[in-house]
């Protein structure tokens, strides 16, 4: 089906696979990446695998279509998946807060992490952070994994402003923690540590700075989380290391969403190329929305000229043409020609939108012609139910 | 100046945003365009470092600073009326927190020595609340900039155009008061966030919303101005809906099964071949764009019920450049967007 020379991605190859233990969905907002995790994960599930799809965002009826409801970090039994070859499908939305709160709880005594959960600077850290989000997706998906309850995550990133921050965060969460701001700001509190006497003073400048720019409380109030939060930072790091480790991991599929649209391309191009640097294993690139030209080949301009010929006939029509007579909008011999005028041009402007796509999607399979692609048609609905979601993941399948 | 009234008359920096893929940028750069006449002047920001603007005016990446980037167009009724200008500014946090510092305690240099210490990871990692703030505030400083002493008087920018976050960020990053206030009771970033938050919910700002007619940008819209509305002082701009295909026939003939056979013969009088094919295909195609105008009709009747002005840009099926973008600029100015 794909047109474009590369060759083409194999979604069954990768879902029916056993070592394939963890799907990760990556790709700028609006391309349709949550029900592509879904599709795949249900599609796996009838398939016969123990799926569970962690979601970030979902659009509600999307959720509600599987009977998820309510954000509560919990993977539920999603009903009315075909069970015949013995699989099942989870899904659960994450709850960026609430994981955030259990690793505080897990690595810090009690009165310590309740200091934590009640710090100003703890409740905007974890519940607007840009890269909380993508973090915590990650931490939960580590946690999944090592669950072992199910034998395939497939992982929906979370919206970001920029494809990348995902991969990120962990790190940036990780140079923030060990920055050597953390250090200025805390040493002031940590009273007894020594410091030459030069140092002090450089200190006690950046402190009065930073004390005019913020103010003494928010000032205070970083200082004692950072202090509170100190003695998790190791923990922290490992965490994210491993997590980071098992993204590399052979059982990991990456798999990159765009629309044929330049801004997703350039994402998804990014994308690739980070995935590589990184050596994070790529399996393809899933193309959405992709207007294919549908049974009938006539060619645009032949469409638009035809069509032209056709309106010319019925407006102004000649001594011989029998729709002259009929200058009524309702007499059939002119709606005929009324009504196939305009599906030519319809089809017109169809064969040009599918022209450009391709065009715009040209650009990315000649930078990256290796690299699996499959082309999911458009679909004139939304899709808030399993049906659809079933007929989605009908386009993954082997030709 | 001309008399001609907008819907937005006393509105000065308008805010626009919308779901992924709506095209936000796109509008927001028309919408600029569509200002920028009758000699204004126009500013146009970025508020997430992507250079989608740049992109869109086919420039190099813009740098942090006020350029000149476009002409808007003259007046043509009369043919004589000069254009606009608008000025892009693609703000980065960094710059930010810099200018920050310089207009408020002229310490530029100790901004830069903060800066190589992590205080911009300080400030985008710990508090994005402060990044939000460190932003909005410079889309309000520009927005009462007085025109320096000696100049004709007035404001700096006749409008400025916010290219915002996306819908599902618009409130936390607008709320500032209640972001900051988390954080910072008292003290000089709350004293900040409050000026620039009296800015924010006053009249002079509009919020406007780029949607499509698909399901679930009008649902992601519908919530965003219900969440626009719960805050208290907020005013809701236009409902901008992108990307619209014009209806191919009228409702009525849309609606009734289209004649194969008559297709056919009409085709065949045309000089094509295998035309029962070729009708039956088309008529799948006319079939499928009925539906496609059934749904968008429903999705234009549940954005109506938000009882917001709205506006309808055509879909540019070649892709956007900068003729696209004033005609769409056009587009704006006939339905009185501006």
């Amino acid at each position: 089906m794909t047109v474009l020379g590369n060759p083409r991605l194999d979604a069954d190859r990768i879902i029916d696979d056993r070592r394939t233990r963890i799907i990760v969905c990556c790709g700028s907002g609006g391309v349709g990446k949550t029900t592509t995790a879904a599709a795949l994960g249900l599609r796996a599930a009838e398939r016969g695998r123990q799926v569970c799809v962690l979601t970030v965002d979902p659009a509600r009826r999307l959720a509600q279509s599987m009977g998820l409801s309510t954000l509560d970090n919990t993977p539920r039994l999603i009903e009315g998946v075909d069970g015949a070859a013995d699989g099942s499908l989870h899904a659960m939305m994450l709850d960026m807060k609430r994981t955030f709160d259990e690793i505080v709880e897990s690595h810090a005594d009690p009165a310590r992490a309740a200091q934590i959960l009640a710090n100003p600077f703890y409740q905007s850290l974890s519940s607007s952070f840009a890269g909380t989000q993508e973090y915590m997706a990650m931490e939960k998906l580590g946690q999944l994994r090592r669950s072992n309850e199910w034998d395939l995550i497939i992982v929906d990133t979370p919206p970001s402003r920029s494809a990348l921050d995902f991969l990120d965060a962990p790190e940036r969460l990780g140079r923030f923690l060990d920055g050597r701001l953390i250090r200025l700001l805390t040493s002031p509190v940590k009273a007894s540590r020594p410091f030459t006497r030069v140092l002090n003073a450089g200190f006690s400048v950046m402190t009065g700075a930073l004390t005019k720019l913020l103010g003494a409380q928010v000032l205070r109030d970083a200082q004692t989380f950072i202090t509170a939060f100190d003695s998790m930072f190791g923990g922290f790091r490992e965490r994210a290391d491993a997590t980071y480790r098992l993204l590399q991991a052979p059982g990991t599929s990456f798999i990159v969403i765009a629309v044929p649209e330049p801004d997703a391309l350039r994402e998804a191009s990014y994308f690739v190329e980070r995935l590589a640097e990184e050596r994070m294993p790529l399996a393809g690139l899933i193309l959405n929305r992709v207007h294919s030209a549908g049974g009938c080949r006539l060619s645009a301009a032949r469409s638009v000229a035809v069509a032209e010929a056709l309106e010319s006939t019925s407006t102004i029509g000649g001594p011989n043409d029998p729709v002259a007579e009929a200058s009524s909008a309702h007499d059939p011999a002119h709606s005929a020609y009324a009504v196939t005028a305009a599906a030519l041009r319809l089809h017109a402007s169809r064969m040009n939108l599918g022209e450009r796509e391709k065009r715009v999607a040209g650009a990315f399979t000649s930078a990256h012609p290796a690299i699996p692609v499959l082309e999911v048609p458009a679909q004139p609905e939304d899709i808030h139910d399993l049906a659809g979601l079933r007929r989605v993941g009908e386009s993954f399948a082997g030709e | 100046m001309t008399a001609r009234d907008t819907d937005w008359d006393g509105v000065r920096l308008h805010v626009v945003t919308g779901k992924g893929g709506t095209g936000k940028t796109t509008v927001a750069a028309a919408l600029a365009l569509a200002l920028a006449h009758s000699g204004r002047k126009v500013l146009l920001i970025e508020a997430e470092g992507r250079q989608g603007i740049a992109r869109l005016f086919d420039r190099p990446p813009l740098p942090y600073g006020e350029r000149k980037i476009a002409i808007g167009p003259g007046e043509a009724e009369d043919g004589r009326g000069q254009g606009g200008d608008v000025y892009a500014l693609a703000i980065d946090p960094e710059g930010a927190l810099l200018d920050y510092l310089q207009m408020f305690y002229n310490m530029r240099g100790i901004g830069s020595a903060l800066n190589k210490l992590g205080m911009v990871d300080f400030a985008t990692t710990i508090a994005p609340g402060l990044t939000d703030v460190l932003v909005t505030g410079k889309a309000t400083e520009a927005t009462r900039r007085k025109q320096p002493p000696g100049a004709p008087g007035g404001f700096a920018y006749d409008a400025v155009v916010l290219d915002a976050p996306p819908t599902g960020r618009i409130g936390r990053f607008l709320n500032i008061s209640a972001e900051v206030s988390g954080l910072a009771k008292v003290g000089p970033i709350r004293t900040h966030a409050d000026s620039v938050a009296n800015v924010i919910k006053s009249p002079q700002t509009a919020v406007h919303f780029v949607c499509t007619l698909e399901e679930m940008p009008v649902q992601e819209t519908l919530d965003g101005i219900a969440e626009m509305r719960a805050i208290g002082g907020m005013q809701v701009g236009g409902i901008m809906i992108n990307m619209a295909r014009p209806a191919v026939l009228t409702p009525e003939e849309l609606k009734a099964p289209p004649d194969l056979a008559a297709m056919a013969e009409v085709l065949g009088e045309a000089g094509l071949h295998s035309t029962d094919v070729l009708a039956a295909s088309l008529a799948e195609e006319l079939a499928e764009h009925t539906r496609t105008v059934e749904l968008a009709d429903l999705a234009r009747a549940e954005l109506d019920a938000a009882g917001q002005p709205m506006y309808e840009l055509p879909l540019i099926a070649e892709g956007i450049d900068l003729a696209a973008l004033h005609r769409l600029a056009a587009v704006l100015r006939d339905q009185g967007a501006a």
